[in-house]
């Protein structure tokens, strides 16, 4: 694994640069781009063989946001790899941008799949997977569903599909954060238990309990490339909003952007690197 | 004039119905905030069922409350309602004219900053397609709260447009009618005629007021009810006037402008000119920077409207 310093370091740059995009963009999605930080950044920088020599390139290994509102943790961390310019973030959501409010795989590099429609990337996930086991194409394809998403049953039929051609190519990722836009998942619509649904589903089930532990995320994506003839998912449970005080654990913080005095107390609590 | 979001005059309105009428479900599908069904559960707890963020489904469990004798409305962004429970809606809903009500909110391009994944453009396109199906596009909140009393006395599936942004007021507060079929004429003028649904409405208006400053008159029709579609008084329009140009927050093909261009072919050709979202996905932006992006801006149907009187 990359070292623990290095990947807490830039887990809180990645942390500001979500909040300034939002502020910046006077919307978008925080709590559920920061719950995804150590996930999203574990995958990119210690998993997924990609960077400045084949991004470009249509196989490789391949990361797809199904949480596409999620996006500012996938910008600023194609930032953290050079695909995106840190400074171009803060264009997020503005006419003309290519930091589309929900990503496009065609207007920004290392985006590899555009979503913001729940439910239907973890299908295309499904789908680059299937494709590369046909073509015996060895790239490992990641998805990262929120749990709220998991409420569609696209998301399901995904999951069947997944088990049904063995993909132990495909890992899948779920940002357990315990809400979703109206409130408690389990109050909304509950969707739990993950773990027993995706076990009956014929997947391989790890359970972090703290998705924001680099070490556990690292071991366990490790352990899923070990795992054959079967896909494998992570339940990880985070904390929406994770790293600002104000925002953690408030479903209204879901798609809602800071003010500037907010987002400056934001910033002051990261420098603080008590995350 | 104030300004006030349609799925504002949604919630408000639902709310009142269900007070009054316990033969009230209403479905939402993880945005009841947004779409303003909440409004609707505060007054009567008991009408109101998440179905979490599963759209296809509710959309179809909608069609069953509905075949135990009630109204049912079924909200979500216009985008997951239309889109991804089209055949739901056409399978479950229409082809049995079930009595559900598709109130759908943030549509068109001003829902901004979420970009094309969340700006459905093709939904007035897809719904008028469905045989059963009525389609109505309000301009403003007042004109929205008339819509819904309308298609709670109408029997059967109805889709409700409504929009994300506070836009302005044109009507009076509760003396504005609704009559499934009919057009509103707002101002009668000659030679071109403005026929606008929803947001549209309004930046006809103020395109009448300001080429009215330079001594042309211009005719401006309300037509809320897209489908069915007031055939008479388009006829009519085509018979009065020398070109008849169509605004829509909606892709030029398959919405208010195909309707009106339907009727004209077939019964009274006459020259038309579709302003609309050309045949692209929109992107994010504001709403007002899109709607100079696209040209449906006041000043836009100004200059559209000088080039056919060139
Ligand atoms: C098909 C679809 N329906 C509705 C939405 C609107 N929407 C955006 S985010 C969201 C809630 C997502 O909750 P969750 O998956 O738990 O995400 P997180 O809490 O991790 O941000 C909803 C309903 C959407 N983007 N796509």
């Amino acid at each position: 694994m990359e070292n623990l310093a290095v990947l807490q370091e830039r887990a809180i740059n990645i942390r500001k640069n979500i909040v300034r995009m939002v502020t910046a963009a006077r919307s978008g999605h925080p709590g559920g781009s920061l719950s995804a930080v150590e996930i999203v950044e574990t995958i990119y920088f210690t998993q997924m063989n990609v960077d400045e020599n084949n991004v470009d390139d249509v196989l490789r290994d391949k990361f797809v946001l199904s949480k596409g509102h999620a996006s500012p943790v996938l910008y600023a961390t194609l930032a953290e790899k050079g695909f995106i310019k840190e400074e171009d973030l803060i264009s997020f959501r503005k006419l003309g941008s290519p930091l589309q409010g929900h990503p496009s795989m065609r207007l920004v590099r290392g985006v590899d799949m555009s979503t913001g429609s729940l439910g239907q990337g973890i299908s295309a996930a499904v789908g680059m997977a299937l494709a590369n086991k046909a073509q015996g194409a060895p790239y490992r394809v990641y998805a990262l569903l929120g749990d709220g998403e998991c409420e569609e049953g696209q998301v399901w039929e995904a999951a069947m599909a997944a088990a049904h051609y063995q993909l132990d190519n495909l890992l899948a990722v779920v940002d357990y954060n315990g809400l979703q836009i109206d409130g408690n998942i389990t109050e909304v619509m509950n969707p739990l238990p993950f773990d027993e649904k995706f076990k009956a589903f014929g997947w391989h089930v790890i359970y972090l309990a703290d998705g924001h532990d680099f070490e556990a995320i690292y071991q366990a994506c490790e352990e899923a490339k070990t795992v054959k003839g079967k896909p494998t998912v992570i339940i990880a449970k985070t904390v929406k909003g994770k790293g600002i005080s104000f925002m953690e654990n408030q479903a209204n913080w879901h798609g809602v952007a800071p003010s500037e005095e907010e987002c400056t107390r934001a910033l002051a609590e990261l420098k603080g690197g008590n995350a | 004039m104030s300004k006030i979001a349609t799925r504002e005059a949604y919630g408000k309105t639902l709310a009142r119905l269900v007070e009054q009428d316990d033969h009230i479900f209403v479905l939402d599908a993880d945005l009841s905030g947004s779409t303003k069904t909440a409004m609707a559960k505060k007054a009567r707890p008991g009408c109101h069922f998440n179905m979490g963020i599963a759209e296809g489904n509710m959309m179809s469990v909608a069609a069953g409350m509905a075949a135990q004798g009630n109204t049912v409305f079924a909200s979500s962004f216009a985008m997951f309602a239309t889109g991804r429970a089209f055949e739901q809606i056409r399978n479950s809903i229409a082809y049995p004219k079930l009595n559900v009500k598709i109130c759908a909110s943030h549509a068109g391009v001003t829902v901004g900053e979420d970009g094309a994944s969340h700006q459905t453009v093709e939904d007035i396109s897809l719904m008028r397609s469905i045989p059963n199906m009525v389609v109505l596009c309000p301009a403003d909140a007042y004109e929205a709260e008339a819509a819904i009393e309308a298609v709670y006395h109408y029997n059967g599936p109805c889709f409700v447009r409504l929009g994300r942004s506070a836009v302005p007021t044109i009507f009076e507060e509760g003396k504005v009618s609704f009559t499934i079929g009919r057009g509103k004429t707002l101002h009668k003028g000659s030679k071109v005629a403005l026929i606008a649904c929803g947001i549209m409405v309004n930046e006809s208006l103020q395109a009448y007021e300001a080429l009215k400053s330079e001594g042309i008159e211009v005719t401006v029709i309300d037509m809320a009810s897209i489908k069915p579609i007031d055939r008479d008084l388009i006829i009519e329009t085509a018979n009065t006037h020398d070109v008849i140009i169509t605004v829509e927050e909606h892709s030029v093909i398959g919405g208010l402008g195909s309707a009106v261009s339907e009727v004209l072919s077939q019964y009274a050709p006459c020259r038309q000119v579709m302003m609309g979202v050309p045949d692209c996905f929109g992107e994010s932006g504001t709403p007002d920077a899109l709607l100079e992006k696209f040209h449906l801006k006041a000043a836009d149907i100004v200059s559209k409207v000088k080039e056919q009187l060139k």
